[in-house]
């Protein structure tokens, strides 16, 4: 059994399945990332913030993955938060946004080098179950053993097929702007 | 060869991007693994805070003030000359206030024997998707009959005006679409108008909505009178409507058998009957105003 389990795995490195992992000290993570929205609207600004986003980021690869709860974006409104998970974005139906993509040229980023950097993001943003390819820019921010990533960009709701009932048209905004803040720290996987 | 070269070359390109979208797959599997939300409260069982005439388990979030507009025609039975009941209206005028997010505080004035009423609303309990599987409310109310005694000389006490509602409202969500309740009530009245009448009346109400689309929905509504002198005199009230939704507005269109809008008249005092076309249409109209504004947000 275990000559087996050996010859499959040699099998499986020659023939190049699989990327060796990427050590400890590449992979970045948070599980208390911050992504607000902000859309300025004729009868009232609509905003929430959630701060439960969990976030991946590679120093190796530059794979960057985000998964972002819905229902965790709070409101001003109880009953606006009712309409958003209900109406809109039907979380019941897609509980999670997800981001999957890449930082470009992500060699730039030296880790052990206390700096602000300007990088490119690019990649698959999943709302509503619509995917939609992004690029934006962002800025890494190195400090010490963390990392913080921030970015800003803005959607709107048809692109992710959010319909808007004309009754309500004034009441949203065509625009929302997005905010992404993460404080990344080092993922160390539990050795079992 | 040339071919075998490009293809050989395709082959190694296709490989490389399915590579790191694997790897970001992979990655984006572990995110998901990490998830910290906690299962949260299952929100929008009901669309308004009343089925149809009873209550739903909905309590206003903290804050949040409600306005409530319910208004019943006359009876469809009552012919041409009454324009089948649309010349006639009994009222309702209510206001809800969340003091948070599981108490909230009613009034409202029926025109229907000048009754004044007032309720609590407590939810006891949240349905969770990974956890407790039904939502419960408690609600207790009292109505004040303030209308004339039609034989002051019977020298009645201010106590005999009052009547009191208890029920537990237990209410599941299905699905996004489908939510039931069941609604065991109890209602006391100090004075009842026939000797052989119940002081305490017991009652179960069932009923449920079904989503048409994301902001119109299909309910029923029965009331259910346990085996007794009440169940004997009077009838079950068995309610229809249809929920429609603009932001802050709940539109609910309805007809029902009983006139009354409060459980005191609904549950125990119902004399309609369908089959007679003791059918009353009638509305709810409620609008939500933010008093307070969340401050953890």
């Amino acid at each position: 059994m275990k000559n087996q389990v050996l010859l499959l795995l040699f099998l499986g490195v020659t023939l190049g399945w699989g990327s060796p992992p990427a050590k400890g000290q590449d992979r970045f993570y948070t599980k208390t990332g911050y992504i607000s929205f902000f859309s300025k609207a004729p009868l009232e600004d609509i905003e929430a913030h959630n701060r439960q986003v969990v976030s991946f980021l590679d120093f190796k690869t530059g794979d960057l993955v985000f998964s972002v709860p819905m229902k965790a974006f709070a409101f001003k409104k109880s009953l606006m938060q009712e309409h958003f998970n209900e109406n809109y974005v039907e979380s019941d139906r897609y509980p999670k946004a997800t981001f999957k993509g890449k930082v470009l040229e992500i060699q730039q980023v030296n880790l052990a080098l206390d700096n602000l950097y300007k990088v490119v993001v690019e990649g698959v943003l999943t709302i509503h179950g619509v995917d939609k390819l992004i690029r934006t820019n962002a800025t890494l921010q190195v400090k010490g053993r963390q990392v913080q990533g921030k970015s800003t960009f803005s959607v709107t709701p048809q692109e992710f097929n959010i319909q808007i009932p004309s009754l309500v048209k004034e009441h949203i905004a065509r625009q929302i702007d997005i905010t992404v803040d993460m404080l990344y720290v080092p993922y160390v996987t539990k050795n079992l | 060869m040339k071919l075998f070269k490009y293809a050989f070359l395709a082959a190694m390109v296709a490989f490389c991007t399915s590579h790191t979208a694997a790897a970001q797959e992979d990655l984006l599997k572990l995110a998901e693994a990490q998830d910290s939300t906690r299962e949260g409260p299952m929100q929008a069982t009901f669309k308004g805070t009343r089925l149809v005439n009873g209550h739903t388990v909905e309590t206003n979030g903290a804050g949040a003030l409600l306005f409530l507009i319910s208004h019943r025609f006359g009876a469809l039975n009552s012919g041409a000359y009454t324009f089948w009941g649309l010349d006639q209206a009994t009222i309702r005028l209510g206001l809800e206030y969340g003091l948070n997010d599981r108490l909230t505080l009613g009034m409202g004035r029926s025109s229907l024997e000048k009754t004044y009423d007032g309720f609590l609303k407590y939810r006891v309990a949240y349905q969770k998707p990974a956890g407790l599987p039904v939502s419960v409310t408690a609600f207790a109310s009292t109505a004040l009959k303030s209308q004339n005694w039609l034989n002051a000389e019977n020298n009645y006490d201010f106590a005999h005006r009052l009547t009191y509602t208890y029920q537990v409202l237990i209410a599941r969500k299905f699905s996004d679409r489908l939510s039931l309740q069941v609604s065991p009530s109890m209602v006391h009245r100090n004075l009842v108008e026939t000797p052989t009448g119940e002081t305490n009346v017991l009652a179960v109400g069932a009923g449920g909505r079904f989503k048409v689309t994301k902001r119109t929905s299909f309910n029923a509504e029965y009331f259910y009178l346990l085996p007794g002198e009440t169940a004997d005199a009077f009838r079950n009230t068995l309610s229809l409507g249809v929920d429609i939704e603009t932001g802050g507005h709940v539109f609910q269109l309805m007809a029902t058998n009983a006139q009354g809008m409060i459980e005191k008249f609904f549950i125990p005092q119902n004399g309609g009957t369908w089959s007679n076309g003791d059918i009353y249409f009638g509305f709810n109209i409620s609008r939500v105003f933010g008093v307070k504004e969340q401050k953890k947000w």
